[in-house]
């Protein structure tokens, strides 16, 4: 498919036998926001995993960008500076350090460690993380160290750390657990706002957020694709009601 | 200097350094006071083994590798400096006997004499071809740079690509140190087996500067690279680079998601630490005067590490306390100054004692005390500046909590 | 006859002994007067005839006064120098009996008579001239000893006594062996050629040691020196070039001077000497002496001396090397028959490869049982690593533990079989309580932080190695193993392990029998291997971890014990015996993988069989097999960095 920023196609996958992925097939333009849902064990996290090179699929392709390059050959960190970024289930910031540290090492810049040591703090990047802070709302909070911070706050802080690598491709793991209904609504409303200038894939258990997003949806089940399109379009496939409700 | 502002240990440090020195020297046998020679040699070593330390401090307590091949490194470079000393020494003294003989010797002659005073010991005479270069200074200071250099690029970079981390990392650094010391102890291997190097204390063409006086020059050549090292760490630590690396400790795959490639980081400190270490080798074997392969056994990179954490690992004055503390502690103990107990029915000899003392405070430190003797500077800053935003949670409770997200 | 009448003419001759002259002398104390002066004379170089004279006789009283003579039973009556057999019934009284008849001639005080003393090398003359009686004697032992008189030491002489013993041999064993030992006496001492090759194939596959020690000889070569091609008669075995292999230059000039084919030249220190002792006026064969510090100056000096005459020429660097240049050197066999090293080359080929296989069955079982050790040690640690994360430096401690354990049962209970009995249940209840201690106090606090365990548990470490130090001295302490377990089982001349380390792979297989039945067929082993998997379920299924790490590490430490008495039996107990095995028990670990005990399993056969595997091609040297096998793993890790049998997918908790 031309035009698509990300394109999967044919990925399997196998732990000890269990086929976690199957024939998996998935696109996504530049500038979509896309859901992702399906009950546990459906491959959603392993998928993830396939496309940030955490692992490594038996077969299939997974191409990036215009020029279509395979990321099946790139590490993590390669990927990541592709322009994928990605966000874990698990709030993961590094606690030991302030929310300015967290938001200044995730700026877009030269990742090569000789760059680094001699990268030192100037107003440009001050004044990024400043606004930075300000769209999750952690600017008091810039000098805290980061694990004093609340579950939402490090859930947005991980957030801030996504934009400001300035990716070109969002993997967000479910963003809205265990938040409060603000929160959630602010949360919505990031993930909104990034999927203007890029793509966002966010996935989620909580049909209400999805229904929020008000984005196609992708539904997976047993490692392949069930059903794809509008929310009211996949919830009324008897298909994706018997994989949700039991059989 | 906004780094030296930003960091007000470093100029604290460097000034304690320095003060510590110039009493040293005026404290001295060469300058009439009354520190033994020998005393003033003890306090050169441990200034090198602080140094060490340091760079023990920035692998482990700052990226969280826990290297169990560092005291491999110092070994190393004391190595290479000792192949100077000895042949450069060796010469010396093979051409001045060789002066009174009834014709010249050949150049021939020369190098055959000092091969046989060199490698007698282990049955041999030829030179090995690890000695090309010992007889150049400027060749063998190189290689006190380039050798546990190369070594920690190749091994790190073997082991760091593979993804090998924490215990494993560990077991494998110390296999590295282990097949080092074996290889050094066979008297094949070119480095005069477990008789080691040996008469390093004896600079070349220096005979007239006696030893007092020496180890004076030697105690500021120490304090200067441990200051230079010091500072060099707190350059590294300071900016987004300590950022990174301490990401790498608390959460390696989350640094490995933004972008950064975690591997190059690990081999950037870890061979940077490993040239650290064998500089800082270097300057202490010529004060202790010789060299085997038993320094360089697996245990003495882990005391390495009991250092580091009994000083408090993580921050770099910690390492130096730690080194400064134990050793100067441990040759207290060892060389029999330490008055025996007696319990009545069995006295308390410390020389044999010690070492259990030291292995169980040891683990004492590591279960009530993390953060070692550099948190009672963290406990008398607070009290000073009660109104800290939160409390420190410290690098391994950090982790702690890390790792049980993990799980 | 002949040589009895020859032996009569030389008796006749030699009549200045003071004799008897009208008794006639019985024929062997003919031949023994014969031979008087060199029997009583007794060096060993002269009195070889007087012994193949007295052996090749014929005569029916050689055998018995051959034996005599070896046992110091011949004596020399002092007024007519007659030779007697003797004893010595009462102290300082001897009766001499006739050497043929036996009959007793009558009894002698000391001072009449004089012993014949041969010393040893002259009775292992004696003794292999008595060889050929003893092959056809009647008794079993003498023929046996006499075999192996000839196995020790063999003559020529001794092939036709051997051929001719064979058919009238009665004991299938003996008669095998003589078989066996004409086979290979033919090869050696058979003039014809085509019998010796056909004895030389006969060993074709033998792995004895005397066989290849008798064909070895025959391919034994000269190294010979010529400006020419070889000669036509040479039995050439291959040309040698100059600086190959272990040739060098110095030695292939030594060998031309050898033969004469060049001029020799004189050693550094004489040619040093020389122009010292020549030095007059400073100066050298009108060199100065302090220009005398290059070779090119020494040699013009030395020269000059020679041209004066003061020197003895010396060959120059140059002439060395043309002369080396000029010839060619060959390897040629001291055997000339073409056939004969050839046959000999095959058989001993044929041996070689029997014997590598054998080698290398050797060799596996010594690598089995040294993986059965490294199995035994790293067990336990592979369990507490696997189940608990927890990385246990002072295993090697608990190993030391259980070696003292057994020795101090030792000390306390003489009997071995029992003490050892007694010691392996001891042991482990030993290191059990220790590492439950351990646990209990130390290791629970650092759940999910495993360099600090591996920190705390070497602090344990040390302080266990130095209570070990301080209670039991420095050297080491003897762990006697029972009495049947000594010696091995030899299978062949190559093929041969000891008992010990047979128990030691019992002990591991019962372990390893043991291990499994607890993991898989026990409430206890479900429990661990919940604990294993997922502790927080585990833990909400109503398992106590808590119960259950304290048992795992109890048992991981109980089984180092039992290693500890193992390694004691065959190693000395040292306060170092645990930290000479912790590492290689680690590498078991890392490279098996964790938390499976088929990890250990091959983690420690792959170790066991490389280090024994590294040691054939440098076998001098232990410390650099072990380099190289350490250098193995850390490759060996690029390509399976979590081991061979590695955990996947999200049970690897990464």
């Amino acid at each position: 498919m031309t035009g698509a920023l990300l394109e999967v196609s044919g990925v399997s996958v196998s732990f000890d036998g269990f086929r976690a992925i199957n024939n998996l097939s998935f696109n996504i333009g530049p500038a979509e926001l896309r859901a992702v849902i399906g009950p546990n064990g459906a491959g959603k996290t392993t998928f993830m995993d396939i496309v940030t090179g955490k692992t490594r699929p038996d077969e299939g392709r997974v191409l990036w960008g215009e020029k279509s390059i395979s990321l099946l050959r790139m590490d993590e960190a390669a990927i990541a500076r592709a322009g994928i970024g990605r966000k874990f289930q698990r709030p993961t910031v590094f606690e030991d350090q302030t929310v300015r540290d967290n938001l200044l090492m995730a700026l877009k810049k030269d990742r090569g460690p000789l760059a680094v040591l001699f990268q030192r703090r100037n107003a440009a990047d001050e004044a990024r993380v400043e606004e930075l802070a300000g769209q999750i709302g952690l600017v008091s909070e810039l000098s805290r160290k980061s694990g004093e911070l609340s579950h939402g706050q490090k859930q947005w802080l991980e957030i801030g750390m996504l934009l400001a690598q300035d990716p070109r491709l969002l993997l967000v793991d479910e963003p809205a657990a265990g938040m409060t209904p603000e929160e959630r609504e602010h949360t919505t409303s990031l993930l909104v706002e990034a999927a203007r200038t890029r793509a966002v894939v966010v996935v989620e258990h909580d049909m209400e957020f999805v229904r929020r997003l008000n984005c196609k949806v992708t539904v997976l089940h047993e490692g392949a694709v069930l059903a794809e399109g509008s929310l009211d379009h996949v919830t009324a496939n008897q298909e994706v009601i018997e994989v949700y409700l039991g059989r | 200097m906004s780094f030296l502002r930003r960091n007000p240990s470093v100029p604290v440090f460097l000034g304690l350094l320095l003060v510590f020195t110039l009493t040293v020297t005026l404290m001295s046998e060469a300058y009439g006071g009354g520190l033994s020679t020998s005393f003033v040699k003890t306090l050169g070593k441990t200034l090198c083994l602080a140094l060490v330390a340091v760079a023990m401090d920035l692998v482990w307590g700052y990226t969280g590798i826990l290297s169990l091949g560092h005291f491999a490194f110092f070994g190393l470079g004391g190595y290479m400096i000792g192949m100077w000393l000895m042949y450069a020494r060796t010469e010396a003294i093979v051409v001045s006997s060789m002066a009174n003989a009834e014709i010249p010797a050949t150049p021939q002659e020369i190098t055959d004499a000092v091969g046989a005073q060199i490698f007698g010991v282990v049955g041999s005479s030829d030179f090995p071809a690890i000695w090309l270069f010992a007889d150049s200074l400027a060749m063998q200071l190189v290689l006190v740079v380039a050798v546990p250099g190369l070594l920690a690029l190749v091994f790190g970079w073997l082991a760091f690509r593979s993804r090998v981390t924490g215990v494993y990392l560990s077991i494998l650094t110390q296999a590295m140190t282990l097949a080092l010391s074996l290889y050094l102890f066979q008297n094949n291997s070119g480095l005069r087996g477990n008789n080691g190097l040996s008469g390093l204390q004896n600079l070349p063409g220096a005979d007239a500067i006696p030893q007092s006086v020496m180890s004076v020059w030697f105690l500021w050549t120490s304090a200067l690279a441990l200051g230079l090292g010091y500072l060099l760490a707190a350059f590294v630590v300071s900016g987004k680079f300590g950022s990174v690396l301490r990401g790498i400790r608390d959460n390696e795959a989350r640094v490995r998601f933004l972008g950064y490639p975690v591997e190059r980081y690990k081999l950037f400190i870890f061979t940077l630490t490993a040239v650290m270490a064998g500089i800082a080798g270097a300057l202490y074997y010529p004060q202790a005067g010789i060299i085997n392969p038993a320094e360089i056994a697996p245990i003495a990179s882990i005391y390495l590490a009991v250092w580091v954490a009994i000083g408090g690992r993580g921050r770099l004055y910690g390492a130096v306390i730690g080194a400064g503390f134990v050793s100067l502690v441990s040759t207290w103990f060892t060389g029999g100054r330490a008055p025996d107990i007696d319990l009545g029915f069995y006295t308390i000899k410390w020389v044999d004692w010690w070492t259990v003392l030291l292995g169980l405070s040891f683990v004492c430190v590591t279960i009530f005390a993390p953060k070692g003797i550099g948190g009672l500077v963290d406990l008398a800053l607070s009290r000073r500046a009660p109104d800290r935003h939160g409390a420190d949670l410290g690098p391994d409770l950090g982790s702690l909590r890390e790792k049980e997200a993990e799980e | 006859m002949l040589r009895f009448l020859l032996a009569a003419v030389l008796f006749c001759a030699s009549l200045a002994a003071p004799l008897r002259a009208q008794e006639t002398l019985s024929p062997m104390q003919a031949l023994m007067q014969a031979h008087a002066a060199e029997i009583t004379k007794g060096s060993r170089k002269g009195i070889e005839p007087a012994i193949t004279a007295i052996a090749g006789s014929g005569l029916p009283a050689a055998e018995t006064v051959l034996e005599a003579w070896q046992a110091k039973e011949i004596y020399r009556r002092k007024d007519d120098g007659l030779f007697f057999r003797g004893e010595e019934p009462e102290k300082g009284l001897f009766r001499l009996h006739d050497l043929e008849s036996g009959a007793a001639v009558g009894d002698y005080p000391k001072d009449a008579v004089d012993q014949l003393k041969p010393n040893s090398g002259i009775r292992a003359m004696i003794a292999a001239a008595l060889v050929p009686f003893q092959l056809q004697s009647p008794d079993r032992v003498k023929r046996e000893n006499a075999l192996q008189a000839i196995q020790r030491d063999a003559e020529a002489s001794h092939l036709a006594a051997l051929r001719a013993s064979i058919d009238s041999e009665t004991d299938a064993g003996l008669k095998a062996l003589k078989i066996r030992l004409e086979r290979l006496l033919t090869i050696r001492f058979d003039p014809d050629e085509a019998a010796r090759i056909d004895a030389i194939g006969y060993f074709s596959g033998d792995l004895s040691v005397d066989v290849r020690a008798s064909l070895n000889p025959l391919l034994a070569t000269r190294r010979l020196a010529t400006t020419e091609g070889p000669a036509p008669e040479w039995n050439l075995a291959g040309e040698v070039e100059v600086g190959a292999g272990d040739f060098s230059p110095a030695q292939a000039y030594a060998l031309l001077v050898g033969q004469g084919l060049a001029r020799p030249r004189i050693s550094p220190a004489e040619f040093r000497a020389a122009l010292i002792a020549h030095i007059a006026d400073g100066k050298v064969g009108g060199v100065p002496v302090a220009e005398l510090d290059s070779e090119a100056a020494r040699e013009r000096a030395y020269a000059a001396l020679a041209d004066q005459g003061l020197v003895p020429a010396t060959a120059t660097a140059a002439e060395l090397a043309q002369a080396l240049d000029s010839h060619r050197f060959f390897d040629v066999y001291a055997e000339p028959a073409p056939a004969v090293t050839d046959a000999a080359r095959a058989t001993l080929h044929s041996i070689e490869t029997k014997l590598a296989l054998n080698q290398f069955a050797d060799l596996s079982l010594d690598a089995l049982s040294l993986a059965s050790i490294y199995f035994l040690a790293a067990i336990g640690l592979a369990i507490t690593f696997g189940v608990m994360g927890v990385i246990n430096m002072a295993h090697g401690e608990f190993i030391m533990m259980g070696a003292y354990t057994g020795y101090v049962v030792q000390t306390l209970i003489p009997n071995y079989t029992v003490s050892i009995l007694v010691a392996l249940p001891l042991a482990f209840a030993v290191t059990f309580a220790a590492g439950v201690a351990m646990e209990r106090l130390v290791i629970r606090w650092l759940y999910n932080r495993p360099l600090e365990t591996l920190l705390a548990t070497f602090g344990i470490s040390i302080a266990l190695q130095q209570i070990a130090k301080n209670i039991f001295g420095t050297q080491a302490r003897p762990l006697t193993s029972p009495g049947w377990l000594d010696g091995a089982l030899v299978l062949n001349d190559v093929v041969a392990i000891s008992y010990i380390r047979i128990a030691i792979f019992v002990l591991a297989l019962f372990f390893l029998g043991l291990f499994l039945f607890l993991m898989k067929r026990t409430r206890f082993g479900l429990d661990i291997r919940a604990v294993t998997q997922n502790p927080a379920m585990a833990a909400s299924m109503g398992i106590n971890p808590d119960r259950v790490n304290m048992l795992t590490f109890g048992l991981g430490s109980g089984i180092a014990g039992i290693a500890g008495v193992a390694i004691g039996l065959y190693a000395k107990v040292t306060s170092e015996l645990g930290s000479d095995y912790i590492v290689q028990s680690f590498m078991t670990v890392v490279v098996g993988g964790v938390g499976n005990i088929w990890g250990a399993l091959f983690g420690a056969t792959m170790i066991g069989f490389l280090q024994k595997g590294i040691e054939v091609f440098n076998p001098s040297n232990t410390l650099a097999a072990q380099t190289y096998m350490i250098i193995f793993i850390i490759i060996f890790i690029q390509f399976r960095p979590r081991g061979i049998i590695a955990l996947k997918g999200r049970a690897a908790g990464d």
